[in-house]
């Protein structure tokens, strides 16, 4: 069965945890005990009607402050698809959270609570969710029951909506008018917006056509961990096992490992389940290659002719996590893909105004939950590709070497400083 | 070239596949938790996919009550021997006899909380730097928000409200002598994908996950075995009922659900139709309160 990811995302209390409740709700998703739960607990704490945000807000602070801190995610079916819900924060505190929900998502729900319009957050998300490069974006102006369904309040949000994506890079972009707490063009179609003639929010999620992340083209094979059984009955054995990053892997191909650049050709793709005749992303597999060649954890396997840039200077977008700012010439841990290295931060190109969309390059620092195109030179040589080729050899993780938080996210742009 | 999509089972186990490797690669002394569970013998499949041909490159733990399931130990140490994979258990029994822990009395009483002193010890004993668990984000509403690589300080707490971003397949393992990194690699597994795993994988798990008569009696709702560690009450009568295992804990506090359901496929159909969880339908350890689950794990708890 297809499986879709999806990310929640918008500005605080616009209604992302209780769309997903009705969402599960309506979709005969919770189970008895779930609701019972919570039903009790709305009426303990004197709620008028049951808060089915609580059936994702699980943490004690979480339920004792009304808002969501952590992703939670959510596991739901229907006979068309399996999906797997990321259900984020909108706290501005919480941001990485959100991006950690939004960094593995296909389809990203922005909300935004049509008495508010679209807010600073909602902004920032949208911004975030485009330079994951999330394909598609669902705009759900919620609460519409508090502006007495009035599609002119819809139509303007939509408008002002539409304008500023047009500077973002959204593929695929769709709005739909709810209210999650009344479950109005959730899982059936409002009475009270006769206006709105699109699909209900799950007849969408489970028929839009999921433009794949899987870059299919570019060989990648990270090296991610070398199997050398040493038992007597595979005494030679020697495999790279990983998993696809990218393009076609069959035997008989010729390849390139970097960084020693040296070819030669795959002799077999081996599994736990027997010989694979043909390796493509996700797969997790072993290959053996016909010379004995030096590969370690960290080498790129990839083909003579398309190969990952190796380098040490590396441009990227960053999305910075932590309360001390990023700054010019200081040094981080940096993990892409099985690599781990340090790196220093050689120049702050700009920072991105998330209203505007404009550039500061006056910025020295990036504090935290800012966005902004960084310039680093990295001990060794990372082998890499643009982000927008590939999410999994685009993308990079920064750790503060004091405390080993992740502190940073890191998608490249280009591959020469 | 066609998009072929991958079929969901095989999309969890090459993620479940990548995260065992990457903790082989970037920890000194991993170790998996092992009860003999259907969770964590999907898990233990799992690791033995991952290294093939070679063996899994570390040991197994079972952090033991003392109140067990026959079934469930004979298919342990079976699979154990198997796979030549060491096995360490770390004993609640061990832990009260030392005197290190007081166990509760009474009929209602539980070893669960002892599970985590066992647990901690054991990681610090065997001086482990990882520790899969076969925790599943869809089980309850606190593990929901789980990292896959949850961090641990010295004490071996969770700190909910403070966990790493976790980005793409990325996972950050650095952490101080003394932390720990708990790894959760069937976290994005359902109940229904880790039967229809089993089924698909032809997969053996003990004979008490399939229905099966044996007296119970009912309490709080629930089918509780009668095992020598059962402490009736004055009102209570064992009654034979045909039952199946959801889970499997402990036997104390484990409770059994009434099936016909006698292999995976008719498991499949009857979970696929549940409506009550899985935790909430046999295990009396999480009825403790509201926030037992989050309350226990940031202690330490799987
Ligand atoms: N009237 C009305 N109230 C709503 C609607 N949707 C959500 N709410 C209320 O808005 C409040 C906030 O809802 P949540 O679902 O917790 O908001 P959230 O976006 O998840 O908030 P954070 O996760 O903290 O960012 C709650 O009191 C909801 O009952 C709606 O459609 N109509
Ligand atoms: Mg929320």
């Amino acid at each position: 069965m297809e499986m879709l990811r999806f990310a929640t995302a918008g500005s605080v209390d616009d209604g992302k945890s209780t769309l997903i409740g009705r969402l599960l709700l309506d979709s005969k998703q919770i189970f008895e005990d779930q609701l019972e739960a919570v039903e009790k607990t709305s009426r303990e704490k004197g709620f008028d009607y049951t808060n089915l945000a609580l059936l994702t807000d699980g943490l004690r602070s979480e339920r004792e402050q009304g808002i969501t801190i952590d992703v939670a995610y959510r596991y739901f079916a229907t006979p068309k698809r399996k999906f797997i819900i990321a259900d984020t924060p909108g706290h501005v505190q919480y941001t990485r959270n959100m991006v950690t929900g939004a960094s593995t998502a296909d389809l990203a729900l922005v909300l935004i609570d049509a008495r508010k319009g679209i807010l600073e957050q909602s902004r920032r998300h949208a911004v975030i969710a485009s330079l994951l490069r999330v394909s598609h974006l669902v705009l759900c102006v919620n609460k519409m029951d508090l502006v007495d369904w009035e599609e002119d309040v819809f139509n303007s949000i939509c408008e002002e909506f539409s304008e500023f994506a047009a500077k973002l890079d959204i593929p695929d972009l769709t709005f739909i008018p709810i209210s999650a707490l009344n479950g109005d063009n959730v899982t059936t179609h409002s009475d009270h917006m006769p206006w709105y003639g699109g699909p209900t929010l799950l007849y969408h999620l489970e028929h839009l056509y999921i433009a794949s992340d899987r870059n299919l083209i570019d060989p990648r094979f990270p090296v991610q961990y070398v199997i050398r059984p040493m038992s007597n009955e595979h005494h030679d054995y020697r495999g790279y096992a990983g998993q696809v990053s990218g393009g076609t892997f069959r035997p008989g191909d010729e390849v390139m490992v970097l960084p020693s650049g040296m070819t030669t050709t795959i002799a077999g793709i081996d599994s736990f389940d027997g010989p694979v005749s043909e390796a493509v992303p996700p797969m997790s597999v072993t290959i053996r290659l016909t010379d004995n060649l030096d590969v370690s954890r960290g080498d790129m396997i990839c083909r003579p002719r398309n190969a990952s840039v190796a380098t040490q200077d590396v441009d990227a977008m960053i999305c910075w996590f932590t309360e001390r700012p990023l700054s010019e010439r200081t040094t981080y841990g940096i993990k892409h893909t099985t690599n781990n290295a340090r790196c220093q931060v050689r120049h702050l190109a700009y920072r991105l105004d998330i209203n505007t969309l404009s550039r500061d390059e006056s910025a020295t620092e990036l504090n935290m939950n800012e966005i902004g195109r960084v310039q680093l030179r990295v001990t060794a040589p990372l082998f890499v590709d643009e982000y927008r080729r590939n999410r999994m050899t685009g993308s990079f993780i920064l750790i503060d070497e004091g405390t080993n938080e992740t502190v940073g996210a890191g998608m490249i742009i280009g591959t020469d400083a | 070239m066609k998009a072929v999509q991958v079929p969901h089972l095989d999309a969890l186990e090459a993620e479940s596949i990548h995260i065992f490797r990457e903790v082989a690669a970037e920890f000194e002394r991993p170790v998996m938790l092992f009860s003999g569970g259907k969770d964590s013998i999907v898990m233990l499949r799992l690791a033995e996919k991952a290294f093939y041909p070679a063996r899994i490159p570390f040991p197994v733990m079972h952090v033991d009550t003392g109140h067990n399931f026959d079934e469930v130990i004979d298919y342990r140490d079976r699979r154990v021997a198997e796979l030549g994979v060491n096995l360490v258990i770390a004993s609640v029994q061990a832990a009260i006899d030392s005197g290190r822990v007081v166990e509760e009395t009474g009929p209602r009483s539980s070893r669960n909380k002892l599970q985590t002193v066992a647990l901690l010890d054991g990681i610090s004993d065997g001086k482990y730097d990882a520790a899969f668990g076969g925790g599943r984000r869809d089980e309850e509403k606190a593990r929901a928000k789980e990292r896959i690589y949850s961090f641990r300080d010295e004490f071996g707490q969770w700190d909910p409200k403070n966990q790493r971003p976790e980005l793409w397949n990325l996972y950050n393992g650095r952490h101080k002598r003394g932390e720990h990194i708990r790894v959760f690699p069937i976290s994005n597994w359902t109940e229904l994908d880790i039967w229809q795993y089993i089924e698909r994988e032809e997969i053996e798990i003990p004979s008490i996950y399939y229905a099966h008569r044996r007296p119970v009696i009912k309490r709080d709702g629930m089918l509780l075995a009668i095992t020598p560690f059962l402490t009736l009450l004055p009102d209570e009568v064992p009654e034979e009922m045909l039952v199946r295992f959801r889970t499997v804990g402990d036997a104390t506090c484990t409770g059994a659900v009434e099936s016909p359901a006698s292999n995976p496929a008719e498991v499949i159909i009857e979970v696929a139709a549940a409506r009550i969880t899985e935790r909430g339908a046999t295990r009396a350890d999480d009825r403790i309160s509201e926030a037992g689950m989050e309350d226990r794990k940031r202690e330490g708890y799987f």
